[in-house]
Formats: C-alpha cells, sequence, structure tokens
C-alpha cells in the first residue's frame, strides 16, 4: 500500500460550527486507484469531511493535500487559536482556501448526496455544463459562434459520455423527470464529465434496491478501471462497502474510530459498538 | 418520423423568412408613411427600448437567477452619456444654460452609434465596480442593494455639483434621433440577437448552471464570482444602450425619467412574458406598452345616453391596467411564455390543442352523467 501514491491527505482536519464540532481532528489518506469508502452512523460528520476537501467549508482547523500540493489549510485566528492550541498541533502557515471551482478544475469531482442536478435543464445540457469548464474559448467567441469546433467537442464528448452511462436515450428528458436510480447516474455521469483523477461518491446507493445497488457496485468498479480513478466515497450500504471498498474509515461524532480493511473493520469492536449502540452484559 | 421532421423544418425555415419579411414590410410601411403614423410609431420605438431592457434583465434575472433592481440606474447611465456626447455641440449652449459646459466635453461629438456604445460601455464599467461588493448578496438583498446603487446614480446625475456635465436637474434635450426607422429597429434587433446567441453559447449553460443550484455549478468548476459579474456587466451593458436608446427616442432627458417607476415597469415587462423566456419578454414588452396606450379611452370622459359615466377620469386608465395585470398574472403564473421560448411547432401545437381543451371537459360531463 505505501509504495502506491498518495492522491488524497486529510490531515488534523476540524470543522466547528459554533458549539458543534462535526469533524474532529480527522486524518485519512486516499491512495491512487484505491476505492476507499467513509462510513459512520447518521450524523457522523461524514459529509461534512467531503465538503471541507471540496472547499465548500472551510475547515476550522487542518489541511487538505491533493497529490501532495496543499488545496486547503486553515487554522483558528485570534481568541480560538488559544481554545485549540491545546489540544491539536498547530500546522501554522498562511491559511490557504481554494474555491471550490479551482479544486474541480483540479481533478477532483463529488457527486451529492441529495441530489444536486440541474433539475430544469436537459440531460444532455447538464453533462455539456460540465463540459464548460475545460473549454478554450471566452465569452466574444463562444458568443459569437467563432470557434464553433470546441462546441461540436464538447458536444461529441458528452454524447459519448451518455452512451457510455446508457443514458443517451433520455438525453433530451428534463433531468428531474428521470427516475431516481437514473438522476443518480447522471449525477455521476456529470462529474465524470469534468475529467477527474479523484471522485468522491456521497451516498450513492441511497434509495437503490439491491438489484440497482449490485449493477451500481459493477459500475463503480467498470469507471475505477475504465477512467484510472481513486475513488472515495461514502455509503450505508454495507454489502456494497465490504464488497468493492481496498480500505475503510470509520467516523463516529466526528470522531475516527476505526480504519482498515473491510475484514478489519467488519471485526472490530468500536465499529459495532457505534453501529448497535455499547452492549449490555445481558443483551 | 424523420419525414415529418423535416418537413418540420423546412416549414419553420419558410415561416422564420415570412416572419423577417412581414417585419420588415412593416417598417418599410412605417418608414414611407411615417407622418400618418407618429403616435403608432413612437410607442413601437418606446416598447421597442424597453424590449432591450427587458431582455437584458431577463439574462440577468431569469437565465443566472440573479434578481437585481438596478436597471433604471444603468439606463441613466447610458442615456446620459449617449446625450452628451450626441447632442449637436452648435446647440450646447442652450442646452448647458445654466452653468455653462464642462470644457472637456464642450467640443465632443460622436456619432450616435459609437455613443450608444460608450454608453452601454460605461454602464458595464459602473457595473463591474458596483457588482465587487454587491453579488456576493443573494436574492432580495441583491435586489434591494441594486436599488440603492440605482437611486444613488439617478441622485448623482441630478446632483447641482455636476451641473456641467449631466445639467443637474435641468435635464438634457436637443438629443438627435435616428435618421431612419431601420437604423434605430436594426440595433434593437442586433442587442436581442447578441443576448439570444450569449444565452444559447456555452456560457448561457453556465448561467443557467448558477440558476439551478449554485453548489452543484461550483462543483462542475464553473467559479461563481467570475460568472455572476461576467452576467451583470453584459445585462447592464445592453441595459446602458437600451437607455441610450431611450435617451435617443425621446430627444430630451431628465434624471426624473430614470426613477425607480421605470425599473418596475421593466420588471413588470420581464414577469409577465415570463422569467427565463426571451420572446417572453419581447411579447411583454408590446404588450405592455401598447395596452397602456390602447386603454387610453378609460382616461377621457364618456357619456352614455347622455349620463357622465363616474368612473371614467384621468388615471382610471391605470386601475383598469392593473386588473387586467393581476388576472393575467392570475391565469399564467409563470408568466405568458413561462420559461419556453416561441417556436413555430409550439405555436401549431397550441392551436391543435385548443379544441381538445374543450372537447376534454364535455367528455368528462359526458361520463360523469352516465
Amino acid at each position: 500500500m505505501s509504495e502506491k501514491k498518495n492522491v488524497l491527505r486529510l490531515d488534523h482536519i476540524t470543522m466547528q460550527f459554533g458549539g458543534v464540532v462535526a469533524v474532529n481532528d480527522l486524518n485519512l489518506e486516499v491512495n491512487e486507484h484505491e476505492i476507499v469508502a467513509l462510513i459512520g452512523p447518521n450524523g457522523a460528520g461524514k459529509t461534512t469531511a467531503f465538503n471541507c476537501v471540496t472547499g465548500i467549508y472551510e475547515p476550522t482547523n487542518g489541511s487538505v493535500y491533493f497529490n501532495g500540493e496543499v488545496i486547503l489549510s486553515n487554522h483558528p485566528r485570534g481568541k480560538m487559536a488559544k481554545a485549540y492550541a491545546g489540544d491539536y498541533p498547530t500546522i501554522g502557515g498562511k491559511s490557504i482556501i481554494k474555491t471550490p471551482d479551482v479544486i474541480t478544475k483540479m481533478g477532483i469531482a463529488r457527486t451529492f448526496q441529495n441530489i444536486r442536478l440541474f433539475h430544469n435543464l436537459t440531460v444532455f445540457d447538464n453533462v455539456l455544463i460540465a463540459k464548460h469548464m475545460r473549454a478554450k474559448q471566452n465569452v466574444f467567441s463562444a458568443t459569437l459562434r467563432l470557434n464553433m469546433t470546441e462546441e461540436k467537442r464538447m458536444r461529441r464528448e458528452t454524447e459519448e459520455l451518455l452512451k457510455m452511462q446508457d443514458l443517451y436515450e433520455y438525453r433530451n428528458e428534463i433531468a428531474s423527470s428521470l427516475p431516481y436510480g437514473l438522476q443518480r447516474r447522471l449525477e455521476i455521469a456529470r462529474a465524470l464529465a469534468t475529467e477527474p483523477t479523484l471522485l468522491l461518491l456521497d451516498e450513492p446507493a441511497a434509495g437503490m434496491n439491491p438489484q440497482e445497488t449490485q449493477e451500481l457496485t459493477d459500475f463503480i468498479k467498470e469507471i475505477r478501471d475504465k477512467y484510472h480513478l481513486t475513488i472515495f466515497m461514502i455509503e450505508h450500504h454495507m454489502d456494497l462497502v465490504m464488497q468493492i471498498s481496498d480500505r475503510i474509515y470509520v467516523l463516529d461524532f466526528g470522531r475516527l474510530i476505526s480504519q482498515g480493511t473491510p475484514e478489519e473493520v467488519q471485526n472490530d469492536p468500536r465499529v459495532i459498538d457505534a453501529y448497535l449502540g455499547v452492549g449490555d452484559e445481558d443483551a | 418520423m424523420d419525414k415529418t421532421l423535416t418537413t418540420n423544418k423546412k416549414r419553420n425555415m419558410i415561416l422564420n423568412i415570412a416572419a423577417i419579411a412581414v417585419l420588415i414590410g412593416m417598417i418599410t410601411f412605417l418608414q414611407f408613411n411615417s407622418a400618418d403614423y407618429t403616435y403608432q410609431i413612437s410607442t413601437l420605438e418606446r416598447a421597442c427600448c424597453y424590449m432591450v431592457v427587458a431582455v437584458s434583465m431577463n439574462l440577468l434575472t431569469g437565465f443566472t437567477g440573479l434578481f437585481s433592481l438596478g436597471q433604471a440606474g444603468f439606463m441613466a447611465i447610458g442615456a446620459y452619456v449617449t446625450a452628451i456626447l450626441t447632442i449637436p455641440v452648435e446647440s450646447r449652449p442652450s442646452v448647458y444654460y445654466v452653468d455653462g459646459i464642462s470644457p472637456v466635453i464642450a467640443n465632443l461629438e460622436v456619432p450616435f452609434f459609437v455613443a450608444l456604445l460608450i454608453g452601454g460601455l460605461a454602464a458595464a464599467v459602473i457595473a463591474a465596480l458596483i457588482g465587487i461588493p454587491v453579488l456576493r448578496l443573494k436574492s432580495d438583498y441583491l435586489a434591494i442593494a441594486t436599488l440603492g446603487f440605482s437611486e444613488i446614480i439617478r441622485a448623482l446625475i441630478s446632483a447641482p455639483q455636476f451641473n456641467r456635465i449631466t445639467n443637474g436637474s435641468f435635464g438634457l434635450k436637443n438629443i438627435p434621433g435616428f435618421p431612419n426607422l431601420y437604423v434605430f429597429f436594426g440595433i434593437v434587433a442586433l442587442c436581442i440577437v447578441l443576448m439570444v446567441l450569449l444565452i444559447n453559447s456555452s456560457y448561457g449553460r453556465a448561467f443557467k448552471a448558477i440558476r439551478e443550484d449554485e453548489i452543484a455549478a461550483q462543483s462542475m468548476g464553473i467559479n461563481l464570482f467570475h460568472y455572476k459579474e461576467l452576467s451583470f456587466v453584459i445585462s447592464s451593458f445592453f441595459t446602458g444602450v437600451g437607455g441610450g436608446l431611450l435617451a435617443m427616442f425621446m430627444r430630451s432627458i431628465d434624471s426624473k425619467t430614470f426613477q425607480v417607476a421605470l425599473t418596475y415597469d421593466i420588471l413588470l415587462i420581464v414577469v409577465l412574458g415570463g422569467i427565463g423566456s426571451v420572446t417572453g419578454s419581447v411579447l411583454g414588452s408590446l404588450l405592455i406598452i401598447f395596452g397602456r396606450e390602447w386603454l387610453r379611452f378609460f382616461d377621457e370622459p364618456l357619456t352614455v345616453a347622455g349620463v357622465n359615466v363616474p368612473l371614467f377620469r384621468t388615471g382610471f386608465r391605470m386601475v383598469v391596467f392593473s386588473v387586467l395585470l393581476m388576472v393575467v398574472v392570475l391565469y399564467y403564473r409563470r408568466g405568458l411564455m413561462g420559461t419556453t421560448e416561441f417556436s413555430w411547432d409550439g405555436l401549431f401545437g397550441w392551436f391543435k390543442k385548443l379544441p381538445s381543451r374543450f372537447g376534454k371537459r364535455t367528455d368528462r360531463k359526458k361520463e360523469d352523467t352516465k
């Protein structure tokens, strides 16, 4: 595992909302071409961790590295610094906060727990918008149609992507009219259109039946191999997680309580406690 | 299936060409009979000025999802810049009769299309500056902030300190009009076509993405601030051009022209036409401006069989107008066009559906009686 290149590293990430510490001193690593899952009971801070990685939140403390480069680094100042000083090692230095669009441009794409498609636009436009970022054009050339090859290229690539995801027949449908499972698949297709190297999936199997979940499992493996992706995902379906994850991190109340291979995590008493509650002698 | 598609395409093409030909024919007719139709022409011209501004507001509100109420301010900038740059040099002393004219602009006269362009650019530059703080706000707060800036612009224009540039509260007159109707309608059409092209381009899609979901748009690599600023600046450019067109149409302007009421007129057009529909805004501006004129007979005293109908007096027109608007908004919640654009297929489809709409109702009744 160690010879593999480190893609994503969270270093002492803490995210505090007022008095609530949603993520508490989280350290984790995702290596190249791995599928890593982040699991934990509801409200454990999984999505918050994702939002810290993609720049939607500014972490209160800690750094995020992507391919060895700092993409987010923040530490508390003023009164807060004193409060933190005892508990956490201060990383020091300037705080670096990249906006979500820059982070996407660097190659991190994500999906959302509560699907965030462009609901009133067509399936085709949803994916086409994701292609906008990497297009070589400016507002004048785009408006005056000076560079149609670029537009044609975007459309062709979108078509290819939709065909591959079996969404091509729905291309002219409005995104919100699709069935739930297809909306999830469209969201993944849209994320892939940004040409990422790291894909963050936030509960991709939520609301899916066992058969759909099985299809998704194969699908995730397939896209990982096809696009040479590294995948970091949050998921509640344990059969899916145990089947495809190389490693698993378990969060509870914002703290990392366990990590390791699926077998290690499954047999960790702390994980069982977190999910089922601390057992009594009689239970 | 494919056959009908191609025949439909052909039909639409022919209809498009026919529609453009009819429009040009109408303009030509008005051009050559302008003496007989001054009233109609001036109403149409006003509607077209509002149309440019309404479409530009729709670009911002309907397509980027930014609710701004600064239109009057940006129109004022465009109008004043256009006016200052086009008033003939020889008539300037009579315009600036109070405090005289600042030497910087005393001999500065440019052709009107250059003046319109500079007017639009001036509005765009001011918008870029205002946008930096204001576009961090959302929805209603953005509307309030832009409304405030629009009033600031108006107050500055009418401030006596700027008498030598804007002629303060005395207004500007002797603004030259358009050489002919073709030029005027040509500029209006050009503005609208450019905005439609923008909306249908890759950038337009990025704007729509922001309207749909800001967080998702960000995650697709769209920088929210840059794109909001871009949309705001482009919209303000065309608003400025629209203001310049209005100045050239009215021939004389003063700061009272650009009060908040003007913004509300534009907002009314956009809402009535449909937020997110360019053709809706075009239709809306024609309906509102002509509607106000058509209803003018409500303002005149009316006697029926020797009895003076009491309600018919000055101002009653606006009451009727408002009631009509309420009726329209009640029955078309999302404006006349909603978010759809006009298309021939849509029009024919609507006509085809028309009988079935009534038909269905009778069918249901029959079933009920059974």
